[in-house]
């Protein structure tokens, strides 16, 4: 779907004679140049699962983290420029605090949504400023809303998803999300399938280490955005280098 | 002054409002419990002027966050909103507010705004001129989860209580009672109060 937008796309503020924002485009493209990341929402939770590449032999683990608090029960899993998505998460980490301060009471996700999506559509106004290069996904569990999951892309719009994947896998990711049946999956069973989700997707050959980044938010956690707990993660990354090896197997005995 | 019941709000108010030294009632007849929002009042304490003023203004600002929220806001943002304007304001206002309402999320809740903008939440709250002659009454006969009844009962007998012992507080009792189904208000003129032996 790659076309040349030659004179039409130097600025945000211009339209292509297709009715088409380039700008906007070649920010998703950056997007889409950045490693996974995919949020699962099921019965009582939301899951996130992020593919950190590991550029160097010196990179620290546990650093570079690409899933964000964004108050005690919203986190916030991105894609695209680090730096961009680490700014928005300042925005989003002020509209609710502003939230609480002025209405007493925790942001609801849909509107902190709303809120950050119309700030990200502002820089796809103006030639003055470029558009965020990053996407990013939203999630929260409240004990009366139940579990929330919202995506938002550099074109400032935002939905509402029971499972969606952002970054260069994104089209597998949301195959393999498709087959599962999260609503009657609980966080725990979850984030197995999130570890494994992430471990089909990721390229060997393209890209060799990654770190699996996994965070949830649910009744398991009672409400609090939270890193998985070591042995949690353990257990699914187990699951999921199991589950592929049988795979494998399961290839060669059909040859 | 408010009181929370098992699955509704009452609130009952006196309408006297009067000037300070020399003392002069200027109306017998005020309204001092407004609607905020549809299942949300206040009860105004303090200068009259001020609180019509910042009630205002938070009926707006909860009625624009309502539409943005796409659903009927917290009594305790309604709470919030008030806090904020007189906290924000607290060198020229004089104005205090007994805010109580019903909300999807927790049910009846009663808060109190005092006139530097403190915000806490109370089972029972009384306030304004009157409620001096009436602590130890509420504090004797309220009790938790009474019906609806029996709170209008309590809620009738300590105005009139009141209104019977302050000489700026009398006139009319306005008593409003939220459930989630919806308002019901309560007009008692003075003559037809509750008497007690005093009188």
């Amino acid at each position: 779907m790659s076309s040349i937008g030659t004179g039409y796309d130097l600025s945000a503020s211009t339209f292509s004679p297709d009715g088409r924002v380039f700008q906007v485009e070649y920010a998703m493209k950056a997007v889409e140049n950045s490693s996974t990341a995919i949020g699962i929402r099921c019965k009582d939770g939301v899951v996130f699962g992020v593919e950190k590449l590991v550029l160097s032999k010196l990179y620290e683990e546990g650093s570079n983290k690409r899933i964000f608090n964004i108050d005690r029960h919203i986190g916030m899993a991105v894609a695209g420029l680090l730096a961009d998505a680490r700014s928005l998460a300042e925005v989003a980490r002020e509209e609710s605090s502003n939230f609480r301060s002025n209405y007493g009471h925790d942001i609801p996700l849909k509107h902190l949504s709303d809120r950050v999506a119309m700030y990200v559509h502002a820089y796809t106004l103006y030639s003055a400023v470029r558009p965020f290069g990053c996407s990013f996904i939203l999630g929260s569990y409240d004990k009366d809303d139940g579990p929330q999951l919202y995506m938002v892309d550099p074109s400032g719009i935002s939905y509402g998803y029971w499972g969606c994947a952002i970054g260069k896998a994104k089209q597998a990711a949301k195959t393999e999300i498709e087959k599962l049946q999260m609503k009657d999956m609980t966080c725990r069973e979850l984030v197995k399938e999130v570890a494994k989700i992430i471990y089909i997707v990721h390229d060997e050959v393209k890209d060799k280490a990654f770190e699996l980044e996994l965070s949830w938010v649910g009744e398991v956690t009672n409400g609090r955005h939270e890193l998985v707990p070591k042995d949690v993660r353990e257990e699914a990354e187990k699951y999921a280098k199991d589950s592929l090896e049988e795979e494998d197997d399961s290839d060669e005995d059909n040859m | 002054m408010e009181k929370h019941c098992t699955d509704s709000r009452v609130k009952g108010v006196s309408t006297g409002v009067s000037k300070p030294a020399p003392e002069y009632v200027s109306s017998k007849t005020i309204n001092k419990v407004i609607q905020v929002h549809d299942r949300i009042f206040c009860c105004m304490a303090g200068s009259l002027a001020d609180a019509q003023a910042v009630i205002k203004s938070a009926k707006f600002h909860l009625s624009f966050h309502s539409v943005q929220m796409e659903s009927p806001p917290q009594v305790i943002a309604a709470a919030s909103v008030l806090k904020d304007l007189c906290y924000k304001n607290k060198d020229e206002l004089q104005a205090g507010f007994l805010t109580a309402g019903w909300d999807k999320k927790n049910g009846p809740q009663v808060y109190v705004v005092s006139l530097g903008g403190m915000l806490i939440s109370q089972q029972v709250t009384i306030g304004g001129s009157g409620s001096t002659y009436i602590y130890g009454y509420v504090d004797a006969k309220y009790k938790p989860n009474m019906t609806k009844e029996e709170c209008l009962q309590f809620a009738t007998n300590a105005l009139a209580l009141a209104m019977g012992r302050d000489n700026v507080s009398g006139g009319v009792a306005h008593l409003v009672v939220i459930t989630e189904k919806g308002v019901e208000h309560v007009v008692v003129p003075g003559d037809k109060l509750p008497k007690f032996h005093d009188e």
